[in-house]
């Protein structure tokens, strides 16, 4: 049914140039047509004798998926063909390279690795909120763009989670690449987007220490050794690598899916701040596990995964990042109370949820920066201690809270800048004041919720007032 | 082409109206009706004279279980209630009525799609698609590449490739499915006027044939005004109670 490609034929209006790659599964020809005027290339099955079940899914499934993503962190499509008389993807060409070339220079000064994470992380995000997992993600998948954006191909693994899976019970293997391949996808569970996360940290791990966490496994057995056998801390192999970054990497490694990062967005976040990371002994620790503890995950583990979740496509909406900017000021006692009630009743429902307390010292405009100086400074740490003590009563695991004193002439600009730059998912805020005189001059609260890019929430103090 | 498939309405006034409405706004070229028009609701006179004329217009229409009994008047094989409402009907139906629920086919194969009641293997048994062995006999039975039932009362989607066991997927609420061309699909429709997955919201299904799409629906309806006729024409009460709760 299907014939070999040529170039010069025409294809739905697609003109085939030459081939520029061919690969085990597709192959990637260069095509035109008259009304693209940015380079694209026609992705092709390679057709094989008898029908390779996993050549002809996955390629079905990658026409499911890539037409329904959208944004610069995935190939834009052009087409796809009907499976049955020529299946192709035409996308956008993607100019730049993979991580691919990365390995061989690894290990990488961890400042370069944190970079890259951040802008991974950042890109993975925005492919868990379109309600994809891409379950194949290794260094030759994912993309950096001319402009350092990153870009992930290859959704031949991926489940789209509103979508039929393909490959559900098509193949009876665990599905994935040996060295990335979470533990729950060597278990064959195809539901939750934590196992990007896994792979994520194996590609971390790889590039800041020049070796591969779990190796190159070629057999099942070899796969699940991940279960309970821990990696070497990265540490180890090179000192000077941040205890923060180790812990942010074990913890994208551990077996079990609860015990990492609920979101890629959390993981995010704390790439982007560090001081914030609570370090645990799996930052600390420059040895791997010894036999006993080794063996008793091998025997718990056996009782406690395989299981199959179901699929949950809202992981970004039951565990949000939310800021509460808090007031500090004697006046404006009750309404922080009235926010931490708010805060309270928006963590009691999410339990995934992250709490970014953060005031905002305004700046003179004339002396630019407080903490250049002693009072400054201190004023700082002032402000820290208090907005700990805020938050105490919440009674929240310290890893789930982050402080934040920011330093702006603007406190509403200080706020979005924070919100965009962290990709914060709600804010909470005080509105301050009701007389004629703050709604003349507009407010903090009015311009963050006309300007901010995530729900806000307005928390008013109701005024006994007599009539 | 847009197709806005509709099943199990049994006797359903207000949830019918509420899909057509829902379908009108989506916009469709053609209604294809999957069987059960008749047969628990309190309204089979209003359901039958709108086929009439949705036929008059090139809707399809395919013979269900409670359609052949309540025209026929055989109740064998139906439980209490649903033999209570069979007789109701068989009484409430003109003969023109009957005749005209006596006139559909068991299925219609059209392009590369098929219609049918229940489990196409042997339509006439009346089978009902429970699980992944069912779906296959059924899909097994004929070539068509899209096959569209009704009969349980569920919105379910299996998938199969010709080497393997068809799998099952429960479709999300008003996200549209690509067919991928390579695999046969049994598209299971939920029911208009009876559904029975805890949603009590009517269910009906929209096939756009030029994206290869499918996207199932549910429509929420006036309950009480349904339950209230169920109660007034003096059938069986769990008829109505049912209805509130969707099973």
């Amino acid at each position: 049914m299907k014939q070999a490609l040529e170039t010069g034929t025409l294809i739905d209006g697609f003109l085939i140039g030459e081939k520029l790659h061919v690969g085990g599964m597709a192959s990637l020809w260069s095509v035109t047509r008259p009304d693209i005027d940015t380079p694209i290339v026609m992705k092709v099955p390679t057709i094989m004798d008898g029908e390779d079940a996993e050549v002809i899914v996955g390629f079905e499934m990658e026409m499911m998926i890539l037409p329904r993503l959208a944004g610069p962190h995935v190939p834009r499509v052009f087409g796809v063909g009907d499976y049955a008389s020529q299946p192709y993807i035409v996308m956008e060409y993607i100019d730049g390279q993979s991580l691919f070339p990365l390995l061989e220079q690894s290990p990488l000064p961890a400042d370069q690795v944190i970079a890259l994470a951040i802008r991974i992380a950042n890109a993975l995000r925005d492919l868990h909120r379109q309600n994809v997992i891409h379950f194949d993600l290794k260094p030759s998948n994912i993309m950096q763009r001319k402009n350092g954006e990153i870009t992930f191909i290859d959704f031949g693994l991926s489940r789209h989670l509103q979508l039929p899976d393909l490959l559900e019970e098509e193949f009876h293997i665990p599905m994935g690449t040996g060295p990335y391949i979470s533990p729950e996808q060597v278990l064959q569970n195809r539901s939750d987007s934590r196992s990007d996360l896994f792979s994520l940290g194996v590609i971390l791990y790889h590039l800041v220490t020049g070796q591969r966490p779990f190796g190159f496994p070629q057999s099942a057995n070899g796969l699940r050794r991940r279960l309970w056998r821990d990696p070497i801390p990265p540490r180890q192999h090179i000192r000077d690598i941040p205890m923060w970054f180790q812990e942010v990497i074990l913890r994208c490694l551990e077996p079990d899916p609860e015990r990492r990062y609920p979101t890629a967005a959390q993981l995010a976040f704390d790439l982007q701040n560090p001081v914030q990371v609570q370090i645990t002994d799996r930052g600390e620790r420059l040895k791997a596990d010894g036999f006993f503890s080794v063996l008793k995950r091998r025997m718990g583990f056996a009782a406690t995964m395989g299981a199959p979740h179901q699929p949950d496509n809202s992981a970004w909406l039951n565990a949000p990042i939310v800021v509460v900017a808090i007031d500090l000021t004697e006046e404006s006692n009750a309404l922080a109370q009235a926010l931490r009630m708010h805060a309270a009743n928006v963590l009691a429902r999410l339990p995934g949820a992250r709490l970014a307390c953060v005031n905002v010292l305004k700046q003179n405009r004339l002396t630019m920066s407080y903490a250049l100086d002693d009072e400054g400074r201190n004023l700082h740490i002032q402000r820290l201690v208090e907005l700990k003590e805020w938050a105490r009563p919440l009674g929240l695991a310290r890893e789930k809270m982050t402080f934040h004193v920011l330093e702006h002439v603007d406190p509403a600009a200080a706020l979005l800048e924070y919100t965009r730059s962290n990709h914060v998912d709600h804010i909470l805020l005080g509105a301050q004041g009701t007389g004629a005189l703050r709604r003349f001059m507009g407010s903090v609260s009015s311009q963050i919720v006309a300007e901010a890019p995530c729900s806000v929430t307005v928390v008013r103090v109701a005024e006994d007032k007599a009539e | 082409m847009r197709i806005a498939f509709l099943s199990d309405i049994h006797g359903n006034r207000e949830a019918l109206e509420a899909c057509l409405s829902h379908a009108e706004r989506q916009g469709y070229d053609k209604l294809v009706f999957l069987g059960d028009l008749v047969g628990y609701g309190a309204d089979p006179k209003f359901v039958v004279d709108k086929l009439a004329e949705l036929i008059g217009k090139g809707a399809g229409s395919i013979l269900g279980n409670h359609d052949a009994a309540a025209a026929a008047g055989l109740i064998e094989g139906m439980n209490d209630y649903a033999s209570a409402s069979i007789e109701w009907t068989h009484q409430e139906l003109d003969k023109a009525q009957r005749e005209l629920l006596l006139s559909m086919p068991m299925s219609i194969e059209e392009d590369d799609r098929l219609y049918v009641h229940s489990e196409a293997s042997s339509p006439r048994s009346w089978a009902y698609i429970t699980d992944a062995s069912s779906a296959e006999r059924s899909l097994r039975s004929h070539a068509a590449r899209l096959t569209f039932c009704g009969h349980v009362h569920k919105q379910q989607l299996f998938h199969m490739t010709p080497q393997k066991p068809p799998v099952l997927f429960i479709p999300q609420t008003s996200i549209p499915v690509p067919l991928m061309g390579n695999r046969k699909w049994l598209a299971v429709q939920g029911s208009v006027g009876q559904p029975r997955d805890h949603n009590p919201a009517a269910a009906y299904s929209l096939l756009d044939t030029q994206r290869n799409e499918l996207t199932y629906f549910r429509v929420p309806y006036d309950i009480e005004a349904s339950a209230a006729k169920i109660h007034a024409a003096g059938l069986p009460k769990i008829l109505a109670a049912r209805l509130f709760i969707g099973r």
